[in-house]
């Protein structure tokens, strides 16, 4: 028998419904090799013990009719999770433990998922390479000193090390996909309303949405049917019939039109990428699909609407994070007072100046000139997708602009982090489903993704796309577990 | 006070020569009357134990996120159909973004733009004649909690109940001009609201108030002046308070030759004057924005439509009803249909007895006993059914007008029946001829001399003979047979 860790989620789901192997050996194969790669620091909590006993209390009296029989999970740090210390990367919730579960880790739970761990994230889910989190950088398993991405930075390190079969981010602007991207795993970013905020953290509330982070499509497409569903405790959750996404998952896209933007095509982008593109084109084409340019005009401006709207959202939703309630407190002559020290003490660098960005543009006098602005910019973006779909089936681009970079490569220089974001980022503003899949390395031998957009609601379609992609790709991560002496 | 006239007259304010007038517009906070609050399921019960009626949403925690309370928005509907507005089919809930600490998230939730009510409007009955009061708009806001700062002489408590707590701010036109309109629109919001059931009125428990707008201009301007807000005020008295000052304090500054500035003021009730809060250039900049957690509120013809049908008699179409049908009075109905609990007690009334007898004895001895005891009319120590019983009584002559008020009076202890009274007591009213015509030509036979005087003339007498033969019943005798049958006898 092959390595536990070694296994894909379904074939573990496979093998304890077969008995081959009990809940307790899998969660303690992970919680081993999660404590031997502690310099990875994907974990800022960890759960062994009390995953370790429910790990057995599954194999006395398990249920294997569970999506996810007794199947110990890691997850990012922004679900808030019940009794499990949950931090969003940030020193204001440093000790801050829930009595709540969201939504969808408790569909996790429901499923028979055991909770491991809470992983690194940038604070507040604010960054594209984990370099924000109060908790310290987060290292890329593919190299030393890389950066694994973000904002689910600690998500992708952990999950492309094997520390967990299968974990969860959520993606704002890019922080599932971008980290799949940069670790050589899967990522899929679901349709806005397909997965319930409830209990997730808020960054910005119109664009924030949970989804699965994988080694492969399959887990994907299963991770998805566990963690997607309605939740009338988040009023823009969406009502509409889920897929059985693991079982209607099919590689074949006969017939499948496929649009390729052409202002995706951007200055400076390596090689490398373009060429990753085309081999994706070709896959495609071999494999009966169609491929089509499309025309998305105001891809140009999402970047710029983007760091409009979610700093705006973002400077209120943290409004919340005052001291007087919950989390970090700092002493104060006054009230003023300790809403200052607490706030500038509580949050980072990264976070302070989107709150600071964000109250600048929803301020009387600049309102309508930037939020305003950029909210009737997104309507066009959406409208661009909109007017393509109904040419096309589904769209192909690069996930990133580039491959991972160091730590600290990009720290001092905001904007050049933020332009990692420009081929995801219109999706979110869009509000439409999106996978990156891993489909080749860059000269350094890092791995970069392909990303496939889908219509609204139309996951299992970029799904199966991406399926096909997979199979008929052959990648393989590179990892030589350099962080274990 | 001496410039608060009791008549629906000018409200002027005079100085040297000249003459001011008061212009008042009104943001009344409502208290929606549900059982939980606008964006979660706590109860909203008054008077809890601090910190009893708080969910994780009314608190903030992370990852909580609002859910629209339906009951909410059809009360706001209902409110904005009784005050003849547009109900709007879109809205929109907005974050107001402030930092303080009994408000947990940073941001009230309210409607800025787009509010659930548009433009209606609010008859008043004024004594000498009806005007009608312009409503801008209603919204829907959530309320704060409350900080507590006299409890701990070293720390600010903060209580949550009132966290989230649905309100309505109904903002009127700057059409009032006097404090007596101010006095009948509050008190007929009031009414629309009770008489619909989505707000209590209850001034004490805070569920009704009211952020006061005024100005003064000379007397014929048509241009408005510069409107000072004098926040939070929460009675009837207070505002009149309040405006009368504040109207004053910027009349002298203009006469002085100054100018007002725009400003928010607070009304202190110990010192009767307004204060300065905070100028227009410490406006807060609320940061309004469409609450992302909220998708826009729309409503289907059909669900306005439903709550249209069900929407009660309200005030003024009950008056003109009662106008109408009962031939009351004006003055009368306004009377009767003011207040919800009056109204129905009324129909209760009326329904079962002569409406004229009705309105008189609940609009005189009723109210007075009220008054006496200082009791609403739901907690009238007599039944409508009682009182009802008592004017049958009077109406088929079976007790006079008189003896009446003596049966109240006793029925005024523990509820009693009338009927049963008038048996017990043995006051039935003596309307048989044949009984009277007896004791009268008792009366007659023992009284030659004053029949004879009558007969030559002297016909004052005639109220001698009603009195010896009242007297003679025991004041039983029915006054209206023995008048007839006298007359007879006599002449």
């Amino acid at each position: 028998m092959s390595n536990i860790i070694d296994l894909k989620l379904f074939e573990l789901v496979e093998k304890i419904k077969k008995k081959e192997i009990s809940s307790t050996e899998v969660t303690k194969a992970f919680i081993d090799r999660s404590q031997k790669s502690k310099k990875l620091n994907s974990y800022i909590t960890e759960n062994f013990e009390n995953a370790l006993q429910k790990a057995k209390q599954f194999d006395e009296k398990p249920d294997f009719n569970k999506k996810l029989p007794g199947v110990p999970l890691a997850v990012k740090d922004l679900f808030c999770t019940k009794n499990i210390r949950t931090t969003a990367g940030s020193k204001i919730l440093e000790n801050f433990i829930p009595t709540y579960e969201s939504t969808v880790t408790q569909n996790i739970l429901n499923e028979g998922g055991i909770i491991i761990g809470k992983l690194n994230c940038d604070e507040f889910a604010m960054g594209s390479s984990n370099e924000t989190s109060f908790f310290g950088n987060v290292q890329n398993p593919i190299s030393e000193n890389l950066v694994p991405g973000g904002s689910s930075g600690g998500s992708s390190s952990a999950l492309a090390a094997k520390l967990t079969p299968a974990t969860i981010g959520t993606d704002t602007g890019g922080s599932i996909r971008q980290p799949a991207s940069f670790t050589g795993t899967v990522g899929l970013k679901p349709t806005y309303g397909s997965c319930s905020r409830y209990g997730i953290v808020a960054f910005a509330s119109s664009l924030d949405q949970a989804g699965p982070m994988t080694q492969n499509v399959k887990d994907c497409a299963l991770m998805l049917e566990v963690i997607s569903s309605y939740d009338n405790k988040d009023s823009t959750s969406v009502d509409f019939k889920r897929g059985q996404y693991l079982k209607d998952l099919n590689e074949n896209i006969k017939g499948k039109k496929i649009g390729i933007p052409k202002q995706y095509r951007v200055d400076g982008m390596p090689k490398e990428i373009d060429e990753l593109w085309k081999k994706g084109m070709k896959i495609i084409e071999d494999n009966g699909g169609e491929i089509i340019e499309i025309n998305l005009p105001n891809t140009n401006y999402a970047l710029p609407t983007y760091y409009i709207v979610a700093p705006a959202e973002a400077s209120s939703n943290l409004a919340r994070y005052d001291g007087v309630k919950y989390g970090f407190r700092s002493k104060g002559e006054n009230l003023i007072d300790m809403y200052e020290k607490t706030r500038s003490e509580g949050f980072g660098d990264e976070v302070k100046r989107r709150i600071m960005i964000g109250t600048y543009v929803l301020s009387s006098g600049y309102y309508d000139a930037y939020y305003l602005k950029a909210q009737k910019v997104r309507r066009l973006i959406k409208n661009d997708f909109d007017q393509a779909y109904k040419k096309v089936d589904a769209i192909l681009t690069p996930s990133t602009p580039s491959s991972a970079f160091k730590i600290g490569e990009k720290t001092n220089d905001p904007v050049s982090m933020y332009l990692n974001d420009i081929f995801t980022v219109p999706i979110n503003l869009a509000g439409l489903p999106a996978i990156s899949i891993p489909a080749g390395h860059d000269k350094s031998g890092y791995p970069l993704g392909l990303q496939v957009i889908g219509k609204a609601f139309d996951e299992q379609n970029i799904l199966n796309i991406a399926y096909s992609i997979e199979k008929n790709i052959n990648f393989k991560n590179n990892i030589n577990d350099w962080w274990i002496n | 006070m001496d410039k608060l006239s009791k008549e629906n007259k000018e409200y002027l304010i005079k100085r040297n020569t000249n003459e001011y007038e008061v212009v008042i517009g009104l943001e009344v906070h409502a208290q929606v009357l549900s059982e939980s609050k606008l964006f979660s399921t706590s109860p909203t019960k008054f008077g809890s134990e601090p910190n009893t009626q708080v969910s994780l949403v009314d608190a903030a925690f992370p990852g909580m996120l609002p859910v629209i309370n339906e009951f909410c928005i059809k009360q706001a509907i209902k409110t904005g159909i009784g005050l003849n507005a547009k109900i709007n089919k879109k809205s929109i809930f907005d974050r107001k973004n402030y930092f303080y600490a009994d408000l947990p998230q940073g941001y009230q939730i309210s409607q800025y733009k787009n509010p659930i009510v548009g433009e209606g409007t609010v008859t008043l009955d004024l004594p000498n004649g009806e005007k009608k009061i312009g409503i801008e708009r209603l919204h829907l806001e959530q309320d704060a909690g409350k900080s507590i700062h006299d409890i701990d002489p070293n720390n600010t408590l903060v209580d949550l109940n009132r966290s989230g707590v649905a309100l309505m701010e109904i903002v009127s036109k700057p059409d009032l001009r006097s404090l007596d309109e101010v006095n009948s629109y509050i008190k007929k919001l009031r009414s629309i609201m009770r008489y619909l059931g989505t707000c209590d009125g209850n001034m004490q428990e805070g569920s009704l108030r009211a952020d006061v707008n005024v100005s003064v201009r000379k007397k014929g301007s048509k241009e408005f002046g510069t409107r000072c807000e004098i926040k939070n005020v929460n009675s009837i008295k207070f505002m009149q308070m309040a405006i009368d000052y504040e109207a004053n304090r910027q009349v002298d500054i203009i006469e002085e030759g100054g100018s007002i500035d725009q400003e928010t003021r607070l009304f202190d009730t110990k010192k009767n004057e307004t204060r300065s809060m905070r100028s227009k250039e410490d406006a807060h900049d609320y940061r309004y924005f469409p609450d992302p957690d909220l998708l826009p509120l729309e409503l289907d013809e059909n669900f306005i439509n439903n709550i249209k049908k069900n929407i009660p008699e309200l005030p003024d179409e009950k008056k003109k009803r009662f106008i109408e049908k009962f031939k009351l009075s004006p003055y009368e109905a306004n009377i009767l249909v003011s207040d919800i609990d009056t109204s129905k007690y009324f129909e209760e009334v009326s329904k079962n007895s002569d409406v004229k007898l009705a309105t008189n004895w609940i609009t005189g001895e009723l109210f007075a006993l009220l008054n006496e005891k200082n009791l609403e009319i739901t907690e009238s120590p007599i039944s409508s059914k009682n009182l009802s019983k008592l004017i049958n009584l009077i109406k088929k002559g079976t007790i006079s007008g008189k003896i009446a008020k003596t049966i109240f009076e006793l029925m005024s202890d523990g509820d009693k029946d009338p009927e049963k009274i008038v048996e017990e007591k043995g006051l039935k009213q003596q309307s048989d001829p044949k009984e009277l015509e007896k004791i009268i030509n008792k009366i007659i036979s023992e009284n030659p001399k004053n029949v004879e005087l009558y007969k030559s003339g002297k016909d004052k007498l005639f109220g001698f003979f009603v009195g010896q033969v009242m007297k003679s019943s025991g004041g039983k005798a029915n006054p209206q047979l023995v008048n007839e049958i006298l007359k007879k006898k006599l002449n």
